[in-house]
């Protein structure tokens, strides 16, 4: 770890300055930014404190939809009445994500930049060869243990998998993801890695996540999330599904179908072709085991991951049923 | 918990026979002190003008340092002394734990010849560990690097070299099963896992002149302290150990090790205090866990499912510059009664750091083998999994051919199949569900054998009548402190609560390693002796002593109960503090070890607790001394994700008296508990390429959490064995893991009709 800067603006404008400094971190929750300078990834030159920022933890409900401040704990959210009402699968993937010491320590803002947990790119040391942490390097992760890599959407420099469970939540349930007067799209914000495996995400230099807003929807309110892993807690997931559904008056024809993925991408993962091979069709485990496995198109192994081409499709296809009240 | 399985005439030696301490259920003396925050682990000391070592290792599997340049970390802030292996002073070799000549000298702690990634190769030492570890990264080194051979899967490992005294054989068991009318055979094997106490390793090392006192969490005060008198070629008396507080060590904490050498030459260097922490990912470099295994087993059986036949080849890995021979045929030779068996091992050297011990090293892997194999067998027979282990009861030792003595593993069988509800299960896979998931009952025994050598403990009786005891040896958790002072209130007749146990510190009477579950009853052994003396010499002199009450009166017409002594037949009735106070003293003070009578000389009794060598075997004597038990473990297997949960766990285990219930309970719990996470979690990664064990923390190893646990129901099935020890008890540590994996691999078959050989039972094995 090398001696850095430590500031604590007294303004969010004065963060987004600091923040637009070369090698200048945000700390928020700390439980990445921490973990990731003393495994030797990230050496800041300024950390800049936010946590002291007032008016970003707030959760405040609309007819739109929930507005989420960037500092709000995962935990409060969690736990928080509407969002478990009205976003299930958002307070399910909080819960089953982390460990409850995280959960208390981590802020929403700072959860959608955590960083792949690819042991290649958090062994610099061991391992100098990653294009994530050092573009051109090379990635060590091919040809090495890969039971955690991702199959969809990795390129020839990047296979390592998003980490999230909460983004494939908000991914699922088209959230917006605020960056002061800007707005992306959630699926928008993460981004593949491509040649640039280095930029994870849509922000610019000085820009810092404010909040995240999720429309109120009727899938939303009737959703799931699915994580299935080997150890039941304080685990990365093997496969997971953030799935909502809306069905018609007849209880029986799917209206609505969103689908999103973790575990298995580069980053959160919505699964369209499944949506549309679903949407308007008879809700049946035959169609929907058919149509879950549309999620893996394009998949590609690396070896030890193999196993989740096989297992996603089948995470899904619970998820979905589930919701839709056949399992 | 008591069982109706045994008559109840049976003096089960613990708090259901009345009265005495030893034997009830007293929650652990040092409770208090942990919970509070009280007691102080060896790294929370910071004697004056206190520095810190910080280690940096390699970075490639094999080959040799070519250059370190140290020039930046030299002149780093803060940086006191920057230690590579040409700068680290040349220490002796040490004497092994089997009191055999270490490696030709001299030993160096770091060293330009890597052997595998993870190897310290420097060390920063700094006013501070910020600036130590700041100073540590600008170190540069280049490598001549060489192929590394990371696992013993890599074909030019080699077959490995054969370990002769790890063969066991009787009868003709190649022609045996050639000739037997039913034949299975089949390969299990287990990962490297890894000890990753909560306590990382680390130590505080100080000199004074030629005296080195070290804080460290030891399982063996004596045998660290010989090793680091010898390394710097001070007379033992010089070091002191202290470890009176340990945050586990699984077998970890035995022996001094590379990083206590450089942190105590560091202090000897620098003339100044020094603590040297391990970072987790350190830790699983700095010393071995346990080796990857495989076993090949060949049962031979009648069409009845009575073994004829047992043939084992193992093989485990080791390091390229040594041995460690995980003895894979331990439970194979022992559990049934077969009249042919042949096993064999070998050991497999590759780029890793020398494996060491874990958790009932050789049984565990040992019983996954044959306890995995037997349930195949039953299988193949067609009998039920309980049933053909009844059949082929060795009703003796089948390999010493001595009776045990005591062996209540059929008690266990019927206890733990009775509590469970096996009869109830249908023996079909696949035959038992529930909605999405496969239900799965499987059963495996397990064993571990009593080891035996002596101790040695001070009791001192104090002028306000209180007690105390004194020992090197240590409490990691298991409960020393807690039945030792139960032990020395029942002998001298006091209240526990007015016994205070003082352990893990070298300038106290001598003790061996705690390991093999050997602790628990030798220390209780010296301390009923050494208290029995205590209160002999209290008797001696309340009958002798002119100022006494009871002058005059016989030895044995006194008795001592709750700190009181008084003559049965009436008359006065004394405190022991009254009578201390009558007879002018300030304290009685008695030192007793359990040497034999013969051959107990200050030299074998620094070999007997510095050493293994004075360590009986289960089998010297007229029995074979063994702690068995039986695991009936029920889990839940989703169909579609090949996720296993357990979801039921009743054990029966015979460890013979228990000292205390509720700590020998809580000891078998925590065994069963890392049996479940070696069953379907733990696993070390082995990147192919250089040998690094890619998921070196605890967030990527995986151990099992308290979501992964259910209750888990224990039975002591066990009898007060006199053969074994002093006080009846047998081996509790390290039984209660033997025999978890193979239950749940069992279980995983009967849910789902696929036999895993391969620890862990991850999903993608029940999936694809």
């Amino acid at each position: 770890m090398r001696d850095f800067d430590y500031a604590r603006p007294a303004s969010l404008a004065e963060a987004r300055r600091f923040a637009a400094e070369p090698d200048a971190m945000l700390l928020a929750g700390g439980t990445t930014l921490l973990d990731l300078a003393k495994c030797g990834v990230a050496a800041p030159a300024k950390v800049i404190d936010i946590t002291h920022l007032e008016g970003l933890d707030m959760i405040t409900f609309g007819a739109a939809g929930v507005h989420i401040g960037a500092l709000a704990k995962m935990s409060h959210v969690a736990a928080d009445a509407v969002i478990r009402e009205n976003f299930p699968a958002v307070s399910e993937a909080l819960w089953q994500a982390a460990s409850a010491q995280l959960r208390n320590m981590a802020t929403i803002g700072g959860n959608l930049l955590q960083r792949t947990r690819c042991a290649y790119f958090r062994d610099p040391l061991a391992f100098p060869a990653c294009n994530k942490r050092d573009p051109g390097s090379g990635c060590a992760a091919l040809g090495g243990v890969t039971r955690n890599h991702a199959v969809l959407g990795t390129s020839k420099v990047c296979i390592a998998a998003n980490p999230g469970d909460l983004a494939v939540a908000l991914t699922a349930f088209d959230a917006v993801v605020h960056l002061g007067e800007r707005r992306i799209a959630v699926d928008d914000f993460f981004l593949l890695p491509g040649m640039t495996p280095e930029r994870e995400h849509a922000l610019e230099p000085g820009e810092v996540i404010t909040a995240v807003t999720i429309p109120a929807s009727v899938p939303a309110r009737r959703s799931t999330y699915l994580k299935v892993r080997d150890r039941q807690s304080y685990e990365f997931a093997a496969a997971s599904a953030a799935v909502g559904i809306e069905l018609e008056p007849d209880g029986k024809t799917i209206r609505d179908l969103r689908v999103a993925l973790g575990g298995v991408a580069t980053k959160p993962w919505r699964a369209r072709d499944v949506e549309k091979a679903l949407i308007g069709k008879l809700l049946e485990p035959k169609a929907v085991r058919e149509a879950s496995l549309l999620a893996m198109t394009g998949a590609l192994a690396q070896g030890d991951n193999h196993y989740k081409i096989d297992l996603a499709p089948r995470v899904v296809t619970r998820a979905i049923l589930k919701v839709g009240g056949l399992a | 918990m008591t069982t109706d399985i045994l008559p109840a005439k049976v003096k089960r030696g613990d708090a259901s026979d009345g009265g005495a301490s030893l034997g009830s259920r007293l929650s652990r003396i040092d409770g208090p002190a942990k919970i509070t925050g009280a007691a102080r682990y060896a790294l929370e000391h910071h004697p004056e003008g206190l520095c810190h070592a910080v280690i940096v290792q390699s970075t490639i599997g094999a080959g040799r340092i070519g250059v370190i340049d140290t020039a930046a970390a030299d002149a780093a802030p803060g940086v006191l002394m920057v230690l590579t292996p040409d700068r680290i002073m040349p220490l002796k070799s040490a004497t092994t734990w089997l009191d055999t000549p270490g490696p030709d000298g001299p030993y160096l702690p770091l060293t330009n010849m890597i052997n595998f990634v993870g190897q310290h190769v420097a060390a920063v030492v700094a006013e501070t560990f910020e600036q130590a570890t700041a100073a540590a990264a600008l170190i540069k080194i280049y490598y001549e690097e060489t192929d590394a051979i990371a696992t013993y899967d890599d074909p030019r490992s080699g077959e490995g070299m054969a370990l002769d005294h790890l063969a066991v054989s009787w009868g003709e068991a190649e022609e045996a099963l050639a000739e037997a009318p039913v034949r299975i055979e089949a390969t299990y094997r287990t990962p490297r896992e890894y000890n990753v106490p909560i306590e990382p390793h680390g130590l505080v090392a100080q000199w004074n002149g030629d005296k080195l006192t070290v804080w460290e969490p030891s399982q063996w005060i004596n045998g660290m302290s010989r090793t680091y008198a010898e390394w710097f070629g001070v007379p033992y008396e010089n070091v002191r150990l202290v470890s009176p507080f340990i945050g586990g060590g699984f077998g970890s904490k035995a022996f001094a090790l590379a990083h206590g050498a450089i942190a105590a030459c560091a202090a000897k260097m620098l003339d100044r205090p020094v603590k040297l922490a391990l970072t987790r990912p350190q830790t699983f470099t700095a010393f071995g866990g346990r080796p990857a295994t495989r076993q090949t087993l060949r049962l031979g059986a009648t069409e009845e499912g009575r073994l004829v036949s047992i043939v084992q080849t193992g093989a485990n890995e080791t390091s390229r510059d040594g041995v460690w021979g995980e003895p894979l045929a331990s439970v194979t030779a022992l559990m049934y009664a077969t009249p042919h068996l042949a096993a064999r091992q070998t050991v497999v050297p590759v780029n890793t750091v020398l494996p060491s011990a874990l958790r009932a090293p050789g049984e565990n892997p040992s019983a996954f083998g044959i306890e995995c194999a037997i349930d195949e067998l039953s299988y193949e027979v067609g009998i039920d999994p309980v049933a053909i282990r009844l059949l082929n009861y060795a009703e003796e030792d089948p390999h010493a051919k001595k009776p045990w003595s005591t062996r209540q593993l059929r008690e266990a069988y019927e206890a733990g199949a009775k509590a469970f509800g096996w009869e109830k299960r249908t023996s079909e896979p696949r035959s038992m569900r529930d909605g999405h998931h496969l239900i799965g009952w499987g059963v495996a025994a397990g064993t571990y054998p009593v080891r035996r050598t002596a101790g040695e403990a001070m009791v001192r009786l104090f002028a306000d009548g209180r007690a105390e005891v004194a020992s090197s040896g240590i409490d990691m958790g298991q409960g020393t402190y807690t039945i030792l002072a139960q032990t020395a209130a029942d002998a001298i007749g006091l209240p526990v609560d007015q016994v205070e146990v003082k352990l893990g510190d070298s300038a106290l009477p001598g003790a061996p390693v705690a390991g093999g579950s050997q602790l628990a009853n030798l220390m209780t052994g010296a301390v009923h002796k050494a208290a029995l003396a205590a209160r002999d010499e209290l008797i001696g002199l309340a009958i002798g002593d002119p100022n006494s009450p009871f002058r005059a009166l016989q030895a044995n017409t006194l008795s001592v109960a709750d700190g009181v002594i008084s003559s049965p037949r009436g008359g006065e009735e004394v405190s022991i503090a009254e009578l201390m106070h009558r007879l002018g003293r300030d304290k009685i003070e008695v030192l007793r070890d359990t040497l034999p009578e013969t051959n107990n000389s200050a030299a074998e009794k620094h070999r007997t607790y510095t050493t293994i060598t004075r360590m009986r075997s289960p089998t010297e004597g007229d029995y074979s001394l063994h702690a068995w038990c039986v695991h009936f473990i029920e889990v839940r297997v989703d169909e579609d994700f090949g996720t296993v949960r357990v979801s039921r766990v009743v054990s029966a285990l015979d460890s013979g008296r228990l000292y205390n219930p509720k700590l020998a309970e809580s000891q078998w719990k925590g065994g069963i508990i890392m049996g479940i996470g070696q069953a379907l979690l733990e696993e070390g990664l082995v990147d192919r390429r250089k040998g690094r064990v890619i998921n070196n923390n605890l967030g990527d190893y995986l151990i099992a959490t308290n979501a992964d646990i259910p209750d888990i129901e224990v039975i002591s099935v066990g009898v007060p064995d006199f053969h074994a020890s002093v006080l009846g008890g047998k081996a509790v540590g390290e039984l209660g893991i033997v025999g978890v994996a193979p239950a749940i691999a069992n279980a995983v078959y009967h849910a789902t009709g696929k036999r895993i050989r391969d620890l862990p039972i991850t999903l993608e094995k029940l999936i694809e």
